[in-house]
């Protein structure tokens, strides 16, 4: 076993670990009894995301999924920033 | 295969912080399903966010460190902007969860208003007995 199998394995066993999130964090945007609820598996979500993209850029090498990560961050931040707006003041713009 | 020139250490450090990572993630997430008001449930996203996060930047801060022979740490641009923004966005949403309760009649703040009064003779008791 060479030092880059285990990386190899732990690469795998947290990529199945963040998809399961995902998949819970699903579960909760479909089922969520409020609006907040969705908002929150949605931001969850968007986080999981991140990490799932910072991750193949480890199993691939590859600096260009760092910035798909930082894109996606920030997307993620200003999208739930939006919708805790509608929620609050029912428009977004005023 | 293209960690092959790492050290045992690099990658012993490495695979330690993604599985920590990882599985605080799945924690996280799982208090998100779990748990019963939508005010306990926020509490789940924050491990994700700050904890599983970190350790999943630092992981990647140390592999291409380590494979590249040269300081790469601009992941501490996602750590920094993570931690930044994560309590904004808790905020609002608290915010909202408080704004939108009352007008819908949903039962969390009503079951914390009747839990309240207890826990606070709890705690209020505790110091006048210190002082006595």
């Amino acid at each position: 076993m060479t030092p880059g199998t285990l990386v190899f394995l732990a690469i795998g066993f947290a990529l199945v670990c963040v998809v399961l999130a995902m998949m819970l964090c699903t579960v909760r945007l479909l089922i969520g009894p409020s609006a907040q609820d969705r908002v929150l598996a949605l931001d969850t979500l968007w986080m999981c995301t991140m990490l799932l993209a910072l991750m193949l850029g480890i199993r691939y090498g590859s600096q260009v999924y760092f910035e798909a990560a930082l894109i996606i961050a920030l997307l993620g931040f200003v999208s739930t920033i939006a919708l805790a707006k509608f929620l609050m003041r029912g428009e977004v713009i005023e | 295969m293209n960690g092959a020139g790492l050290p045992w250490w690099a990658a012993v450090t490495v695979t330690f912080l993604l599985v920590l990572g990882g599985l605080i993630t799945l924690i996280g997430t799982l208090g998100l399903l779990r748990l019963k008001t939508f005010y306990q449930r926020i509490h789940g996203p924050a491990i994700t966010i700050t904890l599983g996060a970190g350790c999943i930047l630092l992981a990647s801060m140390v592999y291409f460190t380590v494979t590249q022979a040269r300081p790469v740490i601009h992941e501490l641009l996602i750590t920094a902007f993570v931690l930044m923004t994560a309590p904004v966005v808790a905020m609002l949403i608290m915010r909202a969860a408080v704004y939108r309760d009352p007008q819908s009649g949903a039962a969390p703040v009503v079951q914390l208003d009747a839990e309240a009064p207890s826990r606070a003779r709890d705690v209020g008791g505790r110091p006048t007995e210190g002082r006595s």
